[in-house]
């Protein structure tokens, strides 16, 4: 598991790797939340392109992140999801809570 | 039932052990030679089941989670997840998705509902106090014909004299 934080005007970019499950979801939360709170972006991107599971804790993760997103006013994009990562998502909604790509 | 293969395995409930348990299924489940796409959704279904047990049944300790995977006949994979943690109190309930008690965890309240989603079966039996059993089962597409038809035949005895039942339950008292 890891993540990479990237700043660039307005816009938050997550790119998240390995595996997300609720051990190391807790981690990658602290990491995105604090990029939140100093930044306060319009908007923040996470980037699935190089996780190779998730559970549904991720979906915990994504839920939280687009509450925070809504609170100061800004929206979630959800980028390079595998498919099996989409089935997880889709099963929760979240294809209807934001944009799924 | 016929039991080809079976592997049973006893870990703390901590929750680096939720990757390893995924493993030891997904290696349990290489044998019926499953698709990319099948065993994720089998270490998916694991994941969210000893989460389960980690973050509910035994939320303020540390307890055993026991794992039995059994290659059974007709190419499907049996998973049994046990906890002896609080247990639930209403299975129905709690099965249903978004349900969740750990709302400030950002759980999403969806581990019953990946299960069903992913696996062909799943059943889920509780006492309260005394713990949680979950077993799944999921048939996988048979693209060669590997252990359940040459090698594992000659094992199998061994296996069914052990009592295991229609749905693939043994007696868990001759394998201790």
């Amino acid at each position: 598991m890891g993540i990479s934080v990237k700043e660039d005007e307005g816009r938050v970019t997550a790119l998240l790797s390995g595996e997300i499950d609720h051990h190391n979801a807790p981690l990658l939360r602290a990491e995105i939340d604090n990029a939140l709170e100093r930044l306060r972006p319009e908007e923040l991107v996470l980037d699935f392109g190089e996780v190779s599971f998730m559970d549904s804790s991720g979906i915990g993760l994504v839920i939280g992140r687009c509450k925070l997103m809504k609170d100061i006013g800004g929206r979630v994009m959800i980028n390079n999801t595998s498919t099996s990562i989409k089935k997880v998502m889709k099963l929760a909604g979240l294809d209807m809570l934001t944009t799924i790509c | 039932m016929t039991v080809y293969n079976e592997i049973k395995v006893t870990f703390p409930s901590k929750s680096c052990n939720e990757a390893m348990a995924r493993m030891i299924a997904a290696a349990a489940a290489a044998q019926l030679d499953p698709s990319a796409a099948e065993l994720i959704d089998i270490k998916t279904a694991v994941s969210e089941a000893v989460t389960n047990c980690i973050v509910h049944a035994y939320r303020d300790r540390i307890g055993k989670i026991e794992m039995t995977c059994r290659i059974l006949e007709d190419n499907v994979l049996y998973i049994k997840i046990k906890d002896k943690g609080c247990g639930i109190a209403d299975v129905k309930q709690a099965m249903e998705p978004l349900f969740t008690t750990a709302p400030q965890e950002e759980r999403a309240g969806l581990g019953f509902a990946v299960m069903e989603s992913f696996m062909d079966s799943v059943r889920v039996t509780s006492s309260v106090g005394r713990g949680t059993t979950v077993t799944m089962t999921k048939k996988i597409t048979e693209r060669a014909l590997y252990l359940t038809r040459a090698s594992a035949n000659a094992e199998a005895p061994d296996l069914n004299t052990a009592g295991v039942t229609a749905d693939g339950e043994a007696d868990d008292e001759k394998y201790t």
